[in-house]
C-alpha cells in the first residue's frame, strides 16, 4: 500500500529521483485495478499494456538522465471523453462503443507530455449527461463508499477511480458540476477552471459554451499540479485563453488571512441536506477562524439557473450530437433501407435514453417559434447570473457553499425523474453558466459515512484564490486522508 | 406549455432520431414537465438585456493561412462503417 | 408579357486561400478523394475550429470594393441539417451578424449601367462532395472541399431579366478575380449561385411567391435556368394556378427546372451562436489599410480603355472581362502597339488561338511581340494577310515577327517597278477580258488583282497593285 499512498508529487520526485520506477508504480496500480475494478466499474477501458510500455520509456529516459516532466510516472485515469489516439474512445455511448481516433487530444497530450502514465478511460455517464454514472451504455460505476450508491457524474469513474486508489489523478469534464459533484460524492478534490483555461481541443463536446477540462486528485496540491499541467493555450482551442498558468501549488500554502469570503443565502436554502450544511458552515468557521472575513453577499437569479442552463446545454447538445450520424465514425445499424433511415434508426439504437431525451429538448428550443421564448431567452439569463456574481466578486474574492445538496444516492433511486435529476445541480450549474472556476473537497462525513463536498468558487481566472482556501482548509483537517474500504 | 407526441415526433423528424410510441408518449410527458419549469424564466423581464453566447471577453483569434498534412486516407477512412475505394459510401441519395 | 420578373441571386464565391476554413488542410483541387482531409474537417469527436485569417481579408476586400459596411464584431453561427457531405451534422456560417452589409455591384447590360444593391456578405465553410452512382444503391462521399471558404454574396431582388442576372453573376467574377480573391474557375464550382426568382403584375408592390433555384454553376445556365422558369410560372399565372414556393435545381441534361424532393418542412435550420467561436472583431486599421491597396475594378477599367485608347463600347467590355486580357492588351500598346489595332488582333487572333481567355497570360506570343506585327502592318510592311500567317509561326515556333517575315520573304512588295512587272504580264496573257473590261465590264477589276496577287505569293500591296492595274487598263 506504500505506493498507493503516496501523493501525486512526492510520487514523481521518487520517480525523478530513482527510489522508484514507473514501472513498479504502474504495476502496483494495474494489480489494485485487477483487485478492485470488477466491483466498482471505475473503468470503461484498461490500457495496460499502454500503461507499462509509457512506464518503460519514462523509466528509460531517466536512465539516460532526460528530464521527463513534473508528472514523472503519475498514474493517470482518464474519462472516456478525452479522445486518445490509438486507443478506443467511447464517451460512454454505444454509438462510439468501438471507435479508435485517428488523433490525440490535448489535454491528455500535455500529461502524457509531462511524464504522466495513461492507466485507462473512466467510466462516466453517456455523452456527459448525467449527474450518476447510470447513464452509461458500459454499465454504472459504484460508489467506493458504498457499492449500492452511485459516485455521482458525469465524471463517475474519474471520481471512485481517485478515492478507491485505481489512480493517482484524473481528468474530467465539468458541464454543470460533472467534476464537482462525483468528487463531492466520492471524497476527492475536483477543480473546473475558468472557462477556457484549459484546452477542449480532443475532448468531446456535451455543450461547448459550459464544457471545461479539469483534475480529480486526493490532495488539493495534486490537483493543482496537474492543472499546472493542462493548463494554458492552446491556438487549437479558439476559446482558449491567452493569459500565463498561475501558480497554483504555491497558492495551496497561501492561506485565508485577509481574504473575504462570500457566502451567499440562496445556496443554504430549501432541500439542502442538514448534514451538509452543518458540515460547510463548520468549514466556513475554520476558515473565519484562519483569518478569512466573512461576507454576506446575494446571487439572486440563482433559482433560474436550472432552467437557463438546461435551455442552453441541450441546445448545443443537440447539434454536437448531429455528427454522430453512422457515416464516418461509429455504430451504424443495419442493413438500413436509404439515408434517413440509416441516420434515424443509427442514433435510436447508439443513443441511450438521456441523451435521447436532451437532443429532444434541445432541437425543440432551438426550432422554429421557439428558439425566442426558449433558447434566446436561456442566454439572456445567462447574462443576468453572470452579472450576479461580477457584483458578488465586487465584495470578495472567493465564495463558499456547498457542493451538493445530498450525498451519494442509492442507484436507480433517481432514474425515472429527470427533472428531480436535474434539480440537484443547483450548486454546480451557476458556476459553468458564468465561466467561473470551482473547486469542491472533502468536508466530512455523513452519519452513514458518505463524503461531504465544500465548493469554492473564484472570479474569472482566480484559481489562485480558489486554490487558496481549499489548500487552508485542508491543512487544517484530514477527511482527504481517509480510505474507503470496499466491500462487496 | 404541453408539448404534445406529434411535436414529440417532429422534433424527433429534424434530430434525425427514430422514436417508438412509447419513447414518444414518455417524452412529451417528460419535456412537458420540464418546459413548464423552463416557463419560469418568465418571470424575468429580459427585453433590454443582451444575451450571453461567450463567457470570454475574447475576440476570435485567427490562425495564419499555411497548410499542414491531413490525416493519411487509411486512418480517416479505417473507422469508418462503409467505405470504398477512398469514398465513404452511404445508402444512394435522392435529392 | 403579364408579368414584372423579379430576380435576386445568393453567388457563393470560393476564396482563394491555401488552406481551409477551419482547418489546416489544403484547398487544392482536383486532389484523390478524401485525402485533403483531417480530423477537423471530417467532424471527428472533439474537434475544434481555428478561423483562417487570410479568408478574412480576403471576403474583406470584396465588401469594400462594392462599398459594403463592414461589421466591426460580426458573429459564426451553425446551421443545422444533415447531410452526408456536411460531415459535423451542421455548417459554420453567419447569420444575424455577417462581416458585411449593403454595398453594390455596377453591371453594365444593354448599353445601361445598372446597380444592383447588395444585402449581404458572409463567410461559410463549403460542403463535400456526395458522388450519385447511376446504377447500384450507393452514393459516395468525398470530403476534400468540406470547410473550403466560401462567401455567399447576396443581392436585393434588383435583377428583372435571365441575361441582367447571368450579366451580373460575370460582373461578380470580373470584380472577384480582379481583386485576386477567387480563381474564377466555373467548371470546377469557385462560383455558384442560388437564383430567387418571382413573378407579379405590373406595377404590384408586393413579391409574388419566390421559387428557388439550387447550386447553378455556369453563366448560361442560371439564364437558362431562369428563362425556362419564367416560362413555366407564367403559364402557371395564365391558367389560374398559383406557383408553390419551393425549390428547384436546373437540369442541364434535359434542359429544365425540377422540383427537389427534400421535404420543405425539414428546412428547420435551428441558427444559433457557434459556441467554438468568440466574435470576429475587424480591425480599422486593416479595413484602411485594404481600402488604399484595392486594385482597379473592370468596370473603371472599361472606362479607361474607352477614355483613354477610344476603344468602342464592346471591345473595352470584352476585354476587361478577364484580368490577363486586359493585362495583355497594356503591355501590348505599351510596346508601341496602336490600341484599337491591339484591341481588334486580340479579340479575333489572340482569343481564337486560347481555350480560356485567361490563358493568354501564358500565350506563346508576348504583348511586345504582338506590338511587332501590328507594327508592320501598320507601316505597310507586311499585309494583312500574311500577318495573319506570321502570327501562326510565331504561335507555334516562337520567333519575331520581323524574323519570320524576313526569312520567310513576306514583306509586303510596294515597289512600283517590279510590280508594275507583275501587273504587265496579267494584262498581257489575258487580252482577252482587257477587252471584256474596256468595254464596260469594270467588276473584272477584283479578278485581275486577284490574279497579281496570286502570282507574287501574296506579297504585292494591293493598294498599289490597283492603282498599277487602272493606270495599265484605263489608261
Amino acid at each position: 500500500m506504500e505506493i498507493l499512498e503516496l501523493t501525486a508529487t512526492a510520487l514523481a520526485e521518487q520517480v525523478r529521483s530513482k527510489q522508484l520506477s514507473a514501472v513498479e508504480v504502474a504495476r502496483a496500480y494495474l494489480a489494485r485495478i485487477a483487485e478492485l475494478d470488477p466491483i466498482l466499474h471505475a473503468y470503461i477501458t484498461v490500457d495496460a499494456d499502454g500503461a507499462l510500455e509509457a512506464a518503460r520509456a519514462i523509466d528509460a529516459r531517466l536512465a539516460r538522465g532526460e528530464d521527463v516532466g513534473a508528472l514523472a510516472g503519475v498514474p493517470i485515469a482518464l474519462k472516456d471523453i478525452f479522445v486518445t489516439r490509438g486507443l478506443r474512445t467511447t464517451c460512454g455511448s454505444r454509438i462510439l462503443a468501438d471507435w479508435v481516433p485517428p488523433y490525440e487530444g490535448m489535454p491528455s497530450a500535455r500529461l502524457r507530455a509531462a511524464g504522466a502514465v495513461v492507466l485507462g478511460k473512466a467510466n462516466m455517464d453517456e455523452f456527459a449527461m448525467g449527474s450518476s454514472n447510470e447513464n452509461s451504455a458500459f454499465g454504472a460505476c459504484r460508489n467506493p463508499w458504498d457499492i449500492e450508491r452511485v459516485p455521482g457524474g458525469s465524471s463517475g469513474g474519474s471520481a471512485a477511480a481517485v478515492a478507491a486508489r485505481l489512480c493517482l489523478g484524473a481528468l474530467g469534464t465539468d458541464t454543470g458540476g460533472s467534476i464537482r459533484q462525483p468528487a463531492a460524492l466520492c471524497g476527492a478534490v475536483g477543480i473546473k477552471p475558468t472557462y477556457g483555461r484549459v484546452s477542449r481541443y480532443g475532448v468531446i463536446a456535451f455543450a461547448s459554451s459550459l464544457d471545461q477540462v479539469g483534475p480529480l486528485a486526493r490532495t488539493t496540491e495534486d490537483a493543482a499540479a496537474l492543472l499546472e499541467v493542462i493548463a494554458g493555450h492552446d491556438p487549437l482551442d479558439a476559446t482558449s485563453l491567452p493569459q500565463p498558468v498561475g501558480r497554483y501549488r504555491e497558492a495551496c500554502r497561501r492561506g485565508v488571512r485577509g481574504l473575504r469570503i462570500g457566502v451567499p443565502a440562496e445556496y443554504f436554502a430549501a432541500g439542502l441536506d442538514p448534514e451538509i450544511e452543518g458540515a460547510v458552515r463548520a468549514a466556513i468557521d475554520e476558515l473565519v477562524g484562519q483569518g478569512a472575513e466573512l461576507v454576506e453577499i446575494s446571487l439572486p437569479h440563482t433559482k433560474y439557473a436550472i432552467a437557463t442552463y438546461y435551455l442552453l446545454c441541450t441546445a448545443e447538445a443537440s447539434s454536437n450530437l448531429a455528427r454522430y450520424d453512422g457515416v464516418r465514425f461509429g455504430m451504424r445499424a443495419a442493413r438500413p433501407q436509404d439515408l434517413g433511415d440509416l441516420y434515424s434508426r443509427t442514433r435510436h439504437d447508439g443513443f441511450g435514453p438521456e441523451v435521447k431525451r436532451r437532443i429532444i429538448l434541445g432541437t425543440f428550443a432551438l426550432s422554429a417559434g421557439y428558439y425566442d421564448a426558449y433558447y434566446a431567452k436561456g442566454q439572456r439569463v445567462r447574462t443576468l447570473i453572470r452579472q450576479d456574481f461580477s457584483q458578488a466578486f465586487e465584495r470578495c474574492d472567493a465564495i463558499v457553499v456547498p457542493t451538493s445538496p445530498i450525498t451519494a444516492f442509492k442507484l436507480g433511486e433517481r432514474l425515472d425523474d429527470p427533472l428531480q435529476m436535474y434539480l440537484a445541480d443547483i450548486y454546480t450549474i451557476s458556476c459553468n453558466l458564468a465561466g467561473l472556476p470551482g473547486l469542491s473537497l472533502p468536508c466530512g462525513f455523513s452519519s452513514q459515512g458518505l463524503p461531504i463536498g465544500l465548493q469554492v468558487l473564484g472570479r474569472p481566472l482566480g484559481e489562485e484564490q480558489v486554490f487558496a482556501v481549499a489548500g487552508a482548509y485542508e491543512q487544517a483537517h484530514d477527511w482527504h486522508r481517509r480510505v474507503p474500504e470496499v466491500r462487496r | 406549455m404541453k408539448i404534445s407526441p406529434e411535436q414529440v415526433q417532429r422534433v424527433g423528424e429534424l434530430a434525425r432520431l427514430q422514436l417508438s410510441s412509447e419513447e414518444t408518449l414518455a417524452l412529451a410527458a417528460q419535456l412537458s414537465r420540464l418546459v413548464a419549469h423552463f416557463e419560469q424564466l418568465d418571470e424575468l423581464d429580459t427585453s433590454a438585456v443582451e444575451p450571453t453566447s461567450h463567457v470570454l471577453p475574447l475576440a476570435c483569434p485567427q490562425r495564419s493561412d499555411v497548410t499542414r498534412p491531413s490525416l493519411a486516407r487509411a486512418l480517416l477512412l479505417s473507422p469508418a462503417p462503409l467505405h470504398e475505394d477512398g469514398y465513404f459510401v452511404v445508402p444512394k441519395i435522392i435529392d | 408579357m403579364p408579368w414584372e420578373v423579379v430576380i435576386g441571386l445568393e453567388v457563393h464565391v470560393q476564396l482563394a486561400t491555401q488552406s481551409k476554413l477551419f482547418c489546416a488542410c489544403s484547398t487544392q483541387f482536383g486532389a484523390p478523394p478524401n485525402s485533403n482531409v483531417c480530423a477537423v474537417c471530417s467532424g471527428q469527436p472533439g474537434v475544434l475550429p481555428v478561423l483562417n485569417e487570410q479568408a478574412i481579408v480576403l471576403a474583406l476586400k470584396l465588401a469594400l470594393a462594392t462599398g459594403g459596411t463592414i461589421r466591426r464584431r460580426s458573429r459564426f453561427a451553425r446551421k443545422n441539417y444533415f447531410y452526408p457531405d456536411l460531415p459535423k451534422g451542421y455548417q459554420i456560417s453567419q447569420y444575424d451578424e455577417p462581416l458585411a452589409e449593403h454595398g453594390a455591384v455596377e453591371i453594365w447590360h444593354e448599353g445601361q449601367l445598372r446597380s444592383v444593391r447588395l444585402t449581404r456578405i458572409h463567410l461559410e465553410e463549403d460542403a463535400g462532395k456526395n458522388i450519385h452512382l447511376a446504377t447500384g444503391a450507393a452514393s459516395l462521399v468525398d470530403l476534400n472541399r468540406a470547410g473550403v471558404p466560401l462567401i455567399e454574396v447576396v443581392s436585393e431582388p434588383d435583377l428583372r431579366a435571365p441575361a441582367e442576372a447571368a450579366e451580373y453573376m460575370r460582373t461578380l467574377r470580373g470584380i472577384v478575380r480582379a481583386l485576386g480573391i477567387c480563381d474564377g474557375n466555373l467548371e470546377q464550382g469557385s462560383l455558384r449561385c442560388d437564383a430567387n426568382i418571382s413573378l407579379r403584375p405590373w406595377g404590384q408592390q408586393a413579391l409574388g411567391t419566390k421559387v428557388e433555384i439550387k447550386n447553378i454553376n455556369s453563366f448560361r445556365f442560371v439564364q437558362k435556368a431562369l428563362e425556362y422558369e419564367i416560362e413555366r410560372q407564367s403559364e402557371l399565372l395564365a391558367r389560374g394556378q398559383a406557383i408553390q414556393q419551393e425549390t428547384r435545381q436546373w437540369s442541364a441534361e434535359v434542359g429544365r427546372t425540377e422540383a427537389m424532393r427534400s421535404k420543405e418542412e425539414a428546412h428547420d435550420y435551428r441558427y444559433f451562436p457557434e459556441p467554438d467561436l468568440p466574435p470576429v472583431e475587424i480591425d480599422e486599421r486593416l479595413i484602411e489599410s485594404l481600402r488604399v491597396a484595392l486594385p482597379e475594378l473592370p468596370l473603371q477599367r472599361r472606362q479607361r480603355l474607352m477614355e483613354e485608347g477610344g476603344l468602342s463600347d464592346y471591345d473595352a467590355t470584352e476585354l476587361t472581362r478577364e484580368t490577363e486580357l486586359t493585362d495583355y492588351y497594356h503591355l501590348a500598346v505599351a510596346a508601341g502597339g496602336s490600341p484599337k489595332r491591339v484591341a481588334n488582333w486580340m479579340l479575333t487572333e489572340l482569343l481564337s488561338r486560347v481555350d480560356d481567355a485567361r490563358d493568354v497570360a501564358r500565350a506563346p506570343v508576348a504583348p511586345a511581340g504582338m506590338a511587332e506585327l501590328l507594327g508592320l502592318v501598320e507601316s505597310g510592311k507586311v499585309s494583312g494577310k500574311l500577318a495573319k500567317d506570321i502570327w501562326a509561326k510565331m504561335w507555334t515556333s516562337g520567333g519575331s515577327a520581323l524574323k519570320i517575315a524576313t526569312d520567310g520573304d513576306l514583306f509586303q512588295q510596294s515597289d512600283s517597278a517590279a510590280l508594275e512587272q507583275a501587273v504587265r504580264a496579267v494584262v498581257e496573257a489575258h487580252a482577252d477580258r482587257v477587252a471584256a473590261y474596256r468595254a464596260g465590264k469594270t467588276k473584272l477589276m477584283g479578278w485581275f488583282v486577284g490574279q497579281v496577287m496570286q502570282a507574287t505569293e501574296g506579297k504585292a500591296n494591293p493598294k498599289l497593285v490597283n492603282t498599277l492595274l487602272q493606270q495599265l487598263l484605263d489608261g
